[in-house]
């Protein structure tokens, strides 16, 4: 393959870009997910 | 009320029917699998497709692959932008408060996406061009498309009120979509060392089928990703509001609650 070190880095390049936005979308909504139920759940347990 | 007001007026009640953030995460919980797993999929066979079975082009040999995410990283820079422009749209004349959230989310994706554009562009110039960078049209008005994105993720964070951060960033939003036409139209209206399309709306395609093919693979795997990733962002932004809304009302309560009297039984 020719140009294979200009192929792969840009290949690497996106792909990394591609893997840090999603974790970090994917974990950011795990924990506001988790937090939001902590916080709601002694609400809706509360006696009417 | 003219026309015109009941129109806008009309539209902003179709806008606010999805402003509730109930709705929105109801509606996104339901969406998110719909975007992530086709855009996994679709992605990862574009990217074997052009890495492994596509030609290799006769002029370019096999650097013609790093097309395969230049052009979807290009087409997302672009229309990410887009996406910001139309949330600042919604935030400036219909106050959507999702669109100011919305817009929040697009700017950092849409920067990293376009950084990507600017860089695998470079790691095709250097081989084919010769060098890194030109100041061509299509390469300058795409670093400013950069620098857009920027300087509206930097304006929303500076200001103490979020209110006023998002107002300016709306604006900015919007005057920057100037960018986007000439960003599309620089490799017609000026001479550029970057190529002219070779996909447009109204022509034939100028390229191979065995090349289109792992292109439109990698470029609708993008854009689902594209969509993915902000809607998870933005799920995430609208649950820390309610948090801090929850919080918030909480912290109001025990604040305005009698305090408790030590000697109140010996009353």
């Amino acid at each position: 393959m020719t140009h294979l070190p200009y192929i792969l880095a840009a290949y690497g390049l996106t792909l990394g870009v591609a893997t840090v936005l999603s974790v970090n979308a994917a974990v950011r909504l795990r924990r506001a997910r988790r937090r939001l139920s902590a916080i709601e759940q002694p609400r809706t347990r509360q006696p009417s | 009320m003219n026309a015109t007001q009941s129109l806008t007026a009309r539209t902003g009640n179709l806008f606010h029917r999805y402003a509730n953030p109930g709705r929105f995460l109801r509606m996104g919980a339901k969406l998110q699998p719909w975007l992530t797993w086709p855009a996994l999929v679709l992605s990862a066979a574009g990217i074997i497709w052009g890495l492994f079975f596509s030609p290799a082009d006769w002029q370019q040999g096999d650097s013609v692959r790093i097309m395969y995410v230049h052009v979807p990283s290009a087409w997302l820079a672009s229309s990410g932008y887009m996406g910001l422009a139309v949330c600042s749209l919604l935030s400036l004349v219909w106050r959507h408060p999702l669109a100011d959230l919305a817009a929040v989310e697009i700017g950092p994706v849409g920067a990293a996406i376009t950084a990507v554009c600017l860089a695998t562009g470079s790691l095709w110039g250097k081989p084919m061009w010769g060098t890194w960078w030109v100041w061509d049209a299509r390469l300058t008005s795409v670093l400013v498309l950069f620098f857009l994105y920027l300087g509206h993720i930097a304006l929303i964070r500076a200001f103490d009120e979020p209110q006023r951060g998002y107002r300016a960033a709306a604006i900015l939003g919007l005057a920057g979509a100037v960018d986007l036409p000439i960003i599309k139209f620089s490799v017609q209206w000026w001479n550029t060392l970057h190529q002219p399309d070779s996909i447009t709306v109204t022509g034939a395609p100028t390229m191979s089928t065995s090349m289109l093919w792992p292109l439109g693979l990698t470029t609708l795997g993008f854009t689902l990703g594209f969509g993915a990733i902000v809607l998870a962002r933005l799920r995430a932004s609208v649950m820390e509001s309610r948090i801090r809304t929850i919080l918030a009302a909480s912290r109001g309560r025990q604040s305005t609650s009698p305090a408790p009297q030590p000697d109140s039984a010996a009353v």
